[in-house]
């Protein structure tokens, strides 16, 4: 026969199973605590912006880059941008070229002799304001965070300098601000989307190859555009949820 | 309860006091309004000043017949501020200096030079051919690029 453990019945333990998950549910419930934990997703009727860049109908003028630096004092010198522009170059024999001097700013010297180029064309490059952001998810303070209408921010007043983010971002759109040596990155110029006005790269851009909208409005042109082109985005292999849709993208684009 | 249970509990208790105060003198006042991030940040990030000004309620509103002619031209979808940089300044005091006015032949190059991933519909010029010695704009008036 068995002996009976009179120390721990079967009652016992569900008993103090039930309070350890009681009092955990609970403690999780306490309000201070909530949040470091918060997952809260903005109302599904509020605004949520993405990007669209038209990869045909962009020229390589790079006046983007240049207002970009003038609108958020983003350092002159080069290797310090937001928003800057590439040539792609694909050869006849395959090989692909990629050439951003200054981000665009200087222009483009081809040194493919036009008779080798397959195709050539313009990316240009911004943050891709991530819906799950690798470089948010990886900050150690809570200095750089989505906004509830979907753009990624930095606060400059509580970011420590670590650089995580600036690895952790696959696409390259964060860098180190020498002067304050806090980062900082495209805010999908957010001063100027709250007053009603466009983001000053889409405001100079000659031929229209930017724009943005809510991606949550049927009625948007953000909407239309992703609808009424085959768009493509990023890298998408790194699940990171990017909202900057490119239309007529190649593969070799990385 | 053993003693040294107790004992564990009690200091247990005291390090989760001392870190609850430390937290509350330490997390800035928004910390956690809208997720895990200042609240507050979302205000400083919209007070940032502008720079590139509205063109309808500023730059038209003097300079209307260059207006006029850049609507009429084939650069009428270009924004001012696209080719004369950012106008705050000269919005609030206009001046000859505070305002972008560009001669250079590079200048114009950023969409005209040739090169072969520009959309065809873009007019394009081989820099070091096409009248090398002259400025664009002794030829071509810039708010409609028709000859002069």
């Amino acid at each position: 026969m068995v002996k009976e453990n009179k120390d721990f019945s079967r009652r016992e333990f569900f008993k103090k199973t039930g309070v350890i998950a009681g009092g955990v549910l609970f403690a999780s419930l306490l309000s201070p605590l909530k949040a470091a934990q918060s997952t809260e997703k903005s109302k599904s009727d509020d605004t949520w912006y993405g990007i669209g860049l038209d990869i045909e109908k962009c020229i390589g003028c790079a006046s983007c880059a240049r207002a970009c630096k003038a609108e958020n004092d983003v350092p002159k010198e080069p290797f310090f941008f937001r928003s800057w522009v590439e040539q792609y170059t694909i050869t006849n024999s395959g090989e692909v070229k990629v050439q951003s001097p200054n981000g665009g700013i200087d222009g483009y010297k081809q040194p493919v002799p036009e008779s080798e180029i397959f195709k050539t064309f313009f990316v240009p490059k911004m943050c891709n304001h991530c819906s799950k952001s690798p470089c948010t998810q990886v900050c150690p303070v809570g200095a750089t965070f989505v906004s509830p209408d979907g753009v990624v921010l930095v606060d400059p007043n509580y970011c420590v300098g670590c650089r995580y983010c600036v690895q952790a971002c696959p696409y390259g759109c964060r860098y180190i601000k020498p002067d304050l040596g806090t980062v900082d990155k495209c805010t999908l110029c957010y001063h100027r989307l709250k007053k009603g006005m466009d983001p000053a790269c889409m405001m100079v851009c000659p031929t229209g190859a930017r724009l943005y909208g809510n991606l949550r409005d049927p009625k948007s042109e953000m909407v239309k555009f992703i609808k009424n082109h085959t768009v493509g985005a990023l890298k998408p292999n790194l699940n990171t949820g990017s909202k900057l849709y490119y239309n007529a993208l190649s593969q070799e684009v990385h | 309860m053993p003693v040294q249970v107790k004992r564990l509990l009690i200091a247990f208790a005291v390090f989760i006091a001392l870190f609850l105060v430390a937290r509350h003198f330490l997390r800035p006042a928004t910390f956690g309004e809208y997720g895990h991030y200042r609240g507050a940040a979302l205000k400083e990030n919209e007070d940032r000043p502008i720079k590139y000004v509205n063109m309808n309620e500023t730059c038209i509103t003097c300079h209307d017949s260059i207006a006029a002619v850049r609507d009429s031209s084939v650069h009428k979808s270009i924004n001012c501020q696209t080719c004369h940089g950012p106008g705050y300044k000269h919005v609030d005091d206009p001046q000859k200096t505070n305002i972008v006015k560009e001669h250079a032949r590079e200048f114009c190059g950023r969409c005209h030079s040739k090169n072969p991933a520009r959309a065809k519909v873009i007019k394009q010029i081989d820099m070091n051919e096409h009248n090398k010695e002259d400025e664009c704009i002794s030829c071509h008036n810039s708010h409609n690029p028709v000859l002069w």
